[in-house]
């Protein structure tokens, strides 16, 4: 079991700016988020966009923001759990929680801040009416092991850059790749689109475009997809051990709904003063939250998870005097 | 020089919604259908990043010269047809007046 005094539900920036203004206070963080690197969307989604009303920084990509409050909170010594999504939240008897992630992960702390932005970053699944059902049973949405697919043969969808790279890479594991696009062009990185089209020139990859994946068939596992050409509206039907949907990643609030917080519009209701929710010590900052006013802006999570440490360092020693310092004077204090 | 053009957004269930939008002030689309409260997410705040804005334009404006960033979302949305575009990059200029969408339908 992981012990932390506050347990951060999301890394992205807010969540680790927080880290650092704990750390000012002698609090130490625990990180918990569902992508396996810290930085959130701007890690994910748009680490080479610059951003341009963070003070102080006329432009920076978002990447390097990430990068440097990584650098910023080095001090304070964060631990995290990377690449695992919460699940559970069970209030203890001494008024702390424990938190479980989905690889049962045990992170207890006497104060959550949820600073999960938009959600966890989740696969965006294709609207195939028995998609689920083959879930696990021939259909992937992320690879972890590709020895799964040793042999196999698998039906990969997606224009991107990671339907395109596991192509190239299971061209030369498994036994038959097919590879299907609804457009007839790639815009994924040059030299991938390259490598695929020399691939299938080659015949080690079946490139169909301009048509979709429209029904899978199979008895308690997936054995055959239906494939429809748009323009034609022509159908076949390919014998597949796996299929592969590489639609990217899409947020979505998951499990933190079920937490008994105050929900509005996929936001969590907070008061202001001290940007506690319903629940007592549980707290949530940045894009999650909502409130009269509320601007979805980094800067305003850094201002929230600032004050809201100042409450979280009073319901964790309520009889200790907290006196605020400016690191100018003081410097910046980091742990052992 | 107008102040506001007229459009017409057609929601999931078919209903279509005249709305005006004022000129000048630098709308897209999805700002436009969010202000009128119709069930459009804007998830990612309009940088081509999440498709939950996607529609189809059914008048005939043509305004198919998609950017790089807009394709690549597409390829990453469901229900992509030929009219498909994402509504945050489309601007609300003058020669949107008279403009018709009808919105896609989200993907799980």
């Amino acid at each position: 079991m992981i012990e932390t005094d506050i347990a951060i539900v999301g890394a992205g920036p807010v969540g680790l700016f927080t880290v650092f203004e704990a750390g000012l206070l002698k609090l130490r963080c625990h990180l918990i988020d569902a992508l396996p690197i810290p930085g959130g969307q701007c890690a994910e989604i748009y680490p080479k966009k610059p951003i341009y009303d963070i003070p102080g920084y006329p432009s920076i990509l978002a990447g390097e923001l990430v990068d440097n409050l990584m650098a910023q909170i080095e001090p304070f010594k964060p631990t995290f759990t990377l690449g695992e999504r919460v699940e559970e939240l069970e209030r203890q008897d001494d008024g702390s929680f424990i938190i479980t992630t989905s690889d049962g992960t045990k992170i207890k702390a006497p104060v959550v801040a949820i600073a999960a932005g938009l959600g966890c970053f989740e696969p965006r699944k294709p609207p195939l009416e028995n998609l689920a059902q083959f879930e696990k049973k021939g259909v992937d949405y992320i690879i972890k092991d590709p020895e799964k697919f040793r042999d196999k043969k698998v039906v990969i969808a997606g224009g991107g850059d990671s339907a395109l790279d596991w192509s190239i890479f299971l061209a030369d594991v498994s036994s038959e790749v097919t590879l299907v696009h609804r457009r007839s062009s790639f815009r994924g990185a040059l030299d991938s689109v390259e490598k695929v089209m020399d691939l299938a020139k080659a015949g080690k990859i079946n490139l169909i475009t301009e048509a979709e994946i429209t029904g899978l068939n199979g008895n308690g596992k997936l054995d055959s997809v239906e494939i429809t050409h748009k323009k034609e509206g022509k159908k076949k039907t390919v014998a597949v051990d796996n299929f592969i949907p590489l639609f990217g990643l899409s947020p979505k609030l998951g499990p933190i709904a079920e937490w008994g917080l105050n929900i509005n519009k996929n936001a969590i209701e907070v008061d202001t003063l001290d940007y506690s929710t319903n629940v007592d010590g549980i707290y949530a900052i940045g894009d999650i939250n909502t409130y009269e006013g509320k601007l979805k802006l980094i800067l305003c999570g850094f201002h929230e998870g600032t004050l809201m440490v100042q409450s979280a360092f009073k319901r964790i020693y309520p009889d200790k005097k907290l006196s605020f310092k400016y690191t100018t004077v003081n410097g910046v204090q980091g742990f052992e | 020089m107008k102040e506001s053009i007229n459009i017409t957004i057609i929601d999931r269930e078919d209903a279509p919604h005249a709305i005006e939008v004022p000129l000048g002030i630098d709308l897209n689309l999805m700002e436009v259908g969010k202000g009128s409260d119709l069930p459009i997410e804007g998830t990612c705040g309009g940088m081509a990043l999440c498709a939950s804005c996607h529609c189809y334009v059914e008048s005939d404006h043509d305004i198919f010269d998609r950017s790089d960033d807009e394709e690549d979302m597409l390829d990453q949305a469901f229900f992509v047809e030929d009219n498909s575009r994402l509504g945050c990059q489309i601007k609300m200029t003058e020669e949107m007046d008279g403009l018709v969408v009808k919105l896609a339908e989200v993907g799980d």
